[in-house]
This record gives C-alpha cells, sequence and structure tokens, in this order.
C-alpha cells in the first residue's frame, strides 16, 4: 500500500474520513453506482438460494434416508466454503473452455450471482436445517397425529418458523455481501460493469484512494447494521405476537 | 363406514435403551366406556397410548384395529398430549388446519371450527394467536382441534398435568361432552380423584405390566391386585 500523501498520518486518515462522509451525503454518482451494484448482486444471490436452502434444509431435517448424517455434516462444512475456491470452480465452469463458456457469463453481474449462491447456500440450508429439526422434535407428534408428514409437514414447519429463518437467510447476507473473493474472480472487477463494495474497496485501498474505499466501507457496515437491526425488530415483533 | 373399534393388543412390549417399558400387554378397547390409564409415573402408560395412536411402533406384539386406517386417508382417531403443541397461527386457524389434514373440504372447515371453539368456551379468543394463550385455554383449544375432527376414539395423555385445579375441572367437563357425543375416550393420568371422575374402567399399568383391569367402582373398592391396593392406598391422602 503505498504510503498517504502529505501531513501527519493521522491527519491524512481524519482528511480521508470527512471525503469519505462527503462522498456518502452528496451521493456520489460512483459511490451510488457501486452499492446499487453490490445490492443488486447480493440480493439476487439470497433470493435464489433461499429458494433452493429452505426446502432442502427442511428435507434434510425431515426426512430419515441412509446416509443422512452424512449429508448433515457435508452441509455444516460447507458452512466455511472458501470464497476465492468457489469463485476459481464458477470462473472454470464458466471460461471459455469451460461446460457453460458458451452462456458467455464470465465477467458479467450474473456469474457474480451464481458463485454467490453458490456460496451461501449451505450457510442458509444448514442453519435452516438446525431450525427446522429443532421444531420437528417439538411438533412431530402432533403433526403425526394429524396424519400431517412428509412435504406436508416440511412446508407447516418451515412457515411456523419464518422468523426465526430470518436470522438464516441474514447470514447468508451478511456472507454474500461481505465477500470479496468469489465475485473478484468471475466477476474481474471491471469499472462499471462488475466492480462491487468489497472489490472496489480492495482496489481502492491499493491504489491509496483511501476517501472512496473508506466511504464504501462505512455504507457497507451500515447496510448491515441497518438490515440486522430490522430482521431483529421484526423477529422481536412476530416474538410478542405469535409466541 | 364399519368402525375402528375395538383396539386389540396382543403380548405388546416396548423395550428402549436396555430398559423394559411395557412388558407383554394384551387387551382389548371396546367402543363405549371411557376407559383411563391408571398408574404411576414411569409405569409405561404415555408409551402404551402412543403405541395405540400409531406414534411408536411396539418392539413385539401387535396392535390390531377393527378396521385399519388407510395411508393418505384422513384419521379417525385423535389425541391430546400433556403438553399442547399450537402453530403459530390464530386458535381459529390451528382448528382449520387440522381440518385440511382430515381432508374436510375448504368451505366447511370455517364453520366447524367455529363450533368447536364455541364447545370449549373459546369462541371470544378465536383470531388469538394460538401459542399465547395461557395453559388451560391452549389444553381446551387441543380439545376443539380434536373435537372437530369427529374421532371416533379420542386419547388424552395426562392432559391435565400442568394445569390449575379450575383449569382442570373446564378440561373434565370437555371430556365428559366429548364422550357423551360418542367419541370413545381413553385417557392416561396418575391422579386418582381424576380417574374416579372420569373413568368407567380403569387398565391399571405396573411397572411396565397390565396389572389389572375392572370398572371403576370395584378397582377402587375390591382393587384384584397387590399392587393397584397399594397405589390406591399410597395415593389417597394426597388427592
Amino acid at each position: 500500500m503505498p504510503p498517504l500523501r502529505g501531513g501527519s498520518p493521522l491527519n491524512s486518515i481524519a482528511e480521508a474520513l470527512a471525503s469519505a462522509l462527503g462522498l456518502i451525503t452528496t451521493w456520489d454518482p460512483r459511490l451510488v453506482e457501486i452499492v446499487a451494484l453490490s445490492l443488486k448482486v447480493s440480493l439476487s444471490a439470497v433470493l435464489f438460494a433461499t429458494l433452493l436452502a429452505l426446502p432442502l434444509g427442511a428435507a434434510v431435517a425431515v426426512a430419515r434416508f441412509p446416509g443422512r448424517h452424512g449429508v448433515i455434516v457435508v452441509l455444516n462444512a460447507l458452512m466455511g466454503l472458501p470464497p476465492v475456491v468457489v469463485g476459481l470452480v464458477v470462473y472454470v465452469l464458466l471460461s471459455r473452455a469451460g461446460p457453460f463458456g458458451e452462456w458467455g457469463l464470465l465477467f458479467t453481474p450474473p456469474a457474480m450471482v451464481i458463485a454467490q449462491t453458490i456460496l451461501i447456500l449451505p450457510i442458509i440450508a444448514a442453519l435452516a436445517r438446525q431450525a427446522v429439526e429443532d421444531a420437528w422434535i417439538e411438533y412431530q407428534d402432533q403433526l403425526r397425529s394429524l396424519g400431517v408428514s412428509g412435504i406436508a409437514a416440511a412446508l407447516t414447519l418451515l412457515w411456523d418458523i419464518r422468523y426465526s429463518l430470518l436470522t438464516a437467510i441474514l447470514a447468508g447476507l451478511g456472507r454474500a455481501s461481505a465477500e470479496v473473493g468469489a465475485v473478484m474472480i468471475v466477476g474481474g472487477n471491471i469499472d462499471g460493469v462488475t466492480r462491487v463494495m468489497t472489490t472496489s474497496i480492495a482496489l481502492e485501498t491499493s491504489k491509496g484512494d483511501l476517501p472512496l474505499a473508506l466511504g464504501l466501507g462505512i455504507v457497507l457496515i451500515l447496510l448491515v447494521l441497518l438490515l440486522n437491526a430490522a430482521a431483529f425488530l421484526v423477529k422481536e415483533a412476530a416474538q410478542r405476537k405469535y409466541g | 363406514m364399519s368402525a375402528l373399534l375395538p383396539l386389540r393388543l396382543a403380548e405388546v412390549s416396548f423395550h428402549a435403551g436396555g430398559r423394559v417399558i411395557l412388558d407383554r400387554v394384551d387387551a382389548e378397547i371396546a367402543a363405549g366406556p371411557r376407559s383411563v390409564i391408571l398408574g404411576a409415573n414411569g409405569a409405561g402408560k404415555s408409551v402404551l397410548m402412543r403405541i395405540c395412536h400409531g406414534l411408536l411402533a411396539p418392539t413385539s406384539g401387535a396392535v390390531q384395529w377393527s378396521e385399519a386406517e388407510l395411508p393418505r386417508r384422513p384419521r379417525r382417531q385423535a389425541m391430546v398430549f400433556q403438553r399442547p403443541v399450537m402453530l403459530r397461527r390464530s386458535a381459529l386457524a390451528n382448528v382449520v388446519y387440522a381440518l385440511k389434514a382430515a381432508q374436510v373440504p375448504r368451505a366447511e372447515r370455517r364453520a366447524h371450527a367455529v363450533a368447536a371453539l364455541a364447545h370449549v368456551g373459546l369462541g371470544h379468543l378465536a383470531e388469538h394467536p394460538a401459542r399465547v394463550l395461557s395453559g388451560g385455554e391452549q389444553q381446551r383449544l387441543a380439545l376443539a382441534r380434536a373435537w372437530a375432527l369427529k374421532p371416533e376414539v379420542l386419547f388424552l395423555d395426562e392432559p391435565t398435568a400442568n394445569l390449575d385445579p379450575s383449569a382442570t375441572k373446564e378440561v373434565e367437563g370437555i371430556i365428559a361432552a366429548i364422550h357423551a357425543a360418542g367419541t370413545k375416550v381413553v385417557m392416561t393420568t396418575h391422579n386418582l380423584g381424576q380417574a374416579r371422575r372420569i373413568a368407567d374402567e380403569i387398565l391399571f399399568l405396573h411397572q411396565g405390566r397390565l396389572a389389572e383391569r375392572a370398572p371403576v367402582e370395584r378397582f377402587f373398592s375390591q382393587p384384584g391386585s397387590a399392587e393397584a391396593a397399594a397405589f390406591i392406598k399410597g395415593e389417597l391422602p394426597w388427592t
């Protein structure tokens, strides 16, 4: 990292922080564009991953089949998938020579969505599996008594613990919006096309443009805080209302 | 439609973790009289009831209904548990859910559910979320949910064990009404006073064995087994 220009380091950091806040408060178009793309990519990934992960988690929680414990261990282990490895695998699959090369998705936002979906699917599925299984232990006698089993039981459980599942989905969103390795590799960090908050922060920091990097960092943290606060409030309200 | 009852248990045993929970229980449970399965904690009452209701499979022995329930058809028996399990939706919606599971046509569900809630005195709480109701109200809701299904047999597993005396009284009143409406009532309890109030016949379980079976008056006046006599004697001062 190149040294900061001029004055004492502390002053420079204060100046950078001030210009970062300036960028945020004036809705700097560069910053807004990057934030918007980040949200679009990560929220899309969360949407797709949730649609796949909730049924998967519920099925593993409720169904009894050979190898189930193995599936649970693998699912839990995949929660710690390194983003760069996911990025690498998706890169290989989408590259010109790869099996899906003809789709021409590499270095586009859809490629980033695919990578992040793969990254966070196990997180949401594993957390949902745990939540559904806890509920299943409580509900199973009653549901079986009513003659409800299989898919109907899994759907009932998912709906009944919907507010707890918010936590699982948020964990996925947190991971997606914070990771840099996967989007960097499959997106390529192309200015105006695939540049998101995390890749910009990495790039601007190494270029020495601290105001933009800091500004993006602040926005990133604020967004994550805001989403978590909102989810917390929703969950609290639901807890009070439904018990 | 022919009837589910009588239910025949032949040499039903249940083992768990190397322990014998039920030891070769033979019994026939017929339509009509209220059967109370009486016994101390750990006698195997709940396990026996779960086996009858099909929630547990016996380790050995046979559970045979007069006419078997068919898979993917509505159940013709219901069960109320010691601790009611309610879904996170309104009291009314909990009953409607059970009716849907029982394949009652959509158009009829609401009316049935409203009527069932009225039967147990919960009409005014129909739109309240079920899980924030009091313990006694939740147990009445569980009874309404079971009753709405119009089961041929209703199993009740210590339905008042967690309730205070006034809630217990309400629940016992509802059980009497369900019996009067023609549903076969099978209940477990360890409470002698409750057994006297509710039972027509007693099945006394002792350490996993069916030690005695008798009409309620005879059971309490002239218990035929030493275990039952001891249980009645030991328990009476506290009931």
